[in-house]
């Protein structure tokens, strides 16, 4: 095990700051990514929904 | 339809693929996710802090595979937009398209965990070095593409503007690849390479490739879901999306 408490393991030996925030920013931008993809497909999905005149909700 | 062999070119229909995607997609979610927590689990508990960078050295858990996917994607996007030009091929440029915006961001991801990484490492989180500059042109062509292929109004004219834009771009992408080898940068040289051992512990080659194989997956799952809006987007009109989206033909579809 490499660190032997929280703090510790947040502190990251002193790059907390460069560590967290490349993951911060990786986690934000692959999150969002998917529910903007996912989204976009709804809304692709309602749209030829309405175009046929059947109502999907 | 009873075919007795598969015939893996029925996929290139946008109604098969369609299909085919969306079963995929939630397994290729499970992988990635899977994936990333037991790459992540070795990179942060099991990999050892490393003997000069310290725990800087993390992110390349992230960097390496991000700027890895950025290259390999723009040579797949350039790849299908050129199928997608030559043999008239509907899908391979919906593909193309829907890589970008997932290419780009994988870009960004690496200049940015780059710079964390590059400025407690060297003292400075920017530099005009072979590798960065190569790799920020990577991102502006990304972002060219899409921008061009939104611009203009025909789509098979946009589609066709876009794969020459695309081809051509891919030219930068050995530049990256190699620009450690040919020019003297301040960015390390490959981590890993076809003849070579690998210059790093085990444990922490482990974690960065399954962080490898969890972009791989979340790529696929994400490009699969934002083909499929683009599918549906531009065959609207056809029977087979009429078909899909009435409430009774989707319970069995």
């Amino acid at each position: 095990m490499n660190w032997h408490s929280a703090s510790e393991f947040f502190a990251m030996g002193g790059y907390g700051l460069y560590v967290w925030g490349s993951y911060a920013v990786t986690a934000v931008f692959m999150g969002l990514e998917p529910v903007l993809a996912a989204r976009r497909h709804a809304q692709a999905r309602r749209a030829a929904a309405i175009e046929i005149g059947v109502d999907d909700r | 339809m009873a075919t007795p062999s598969i015939r893996f070119f029925n996929f290139a229909a946008p109604s098969r693929f369609y299909a085919l995607a969306g079963w995929l997609t939630p397994w290729l979610w499970a992988i990635a996710a899977l994936l990333a927590g037991t790459g992540l689990y070795i990179g942060f508990f099991v990999a050892p802090t490393d003997a000069t960078q310290g725990d800087a050295y993390r992110i390349i858990f992230i960097h390496v595979p991000a700027a890895w996917m950025s290259m390999v994607l723009y040579l797949v996007m350039a790849g299908w937009a050129a199928v997608g030009w030559a043999f008239n091929a509907r899908l391979a440029s919906m593909v193309a398209r829907a890589l970008a915006p997932t290419g780009a961001m994988f870009t960004f991801i690496a200049l940015w965990t780059g710079a964390f990484w590059g400025k407690p490492t060297w003292g400075a989180w920017w530099v005009w070095d072979a590798r960065l500059t190569s790799e920020l042109i990577l991102l502006f062509l990304y972002l060219g593409y899409m921008a061009l292929v939104t611009a203009i109004d025909d789509t098979r004219r946009a589609d066709q503007a876009g794969a020459l834009v695309a081809v051509v771009g891919a030219v930068n992408v050995p530049i990256i690849y190699f620009s450690v080898k040919w020019w003297n940068t301040l960015h390390q040289g490959a981590s890993i390479s076809m003849n070579a051992a690998p210059k790093m512990a085990s444990t922490m080659l482990t974690a960065m490739l399954l962080m490898t194989f969890a972009f791989w997956a979340y790529a696929f799952a994400v490009v699969f879901t934002r083909t499929r809006a683009i599918v549906l987007e531009r065959e609207r009109d056809a029977a087979w999306v009429g078909e899909l989206t009435r409430p009774v033909a989707r319970v069995a579809a």
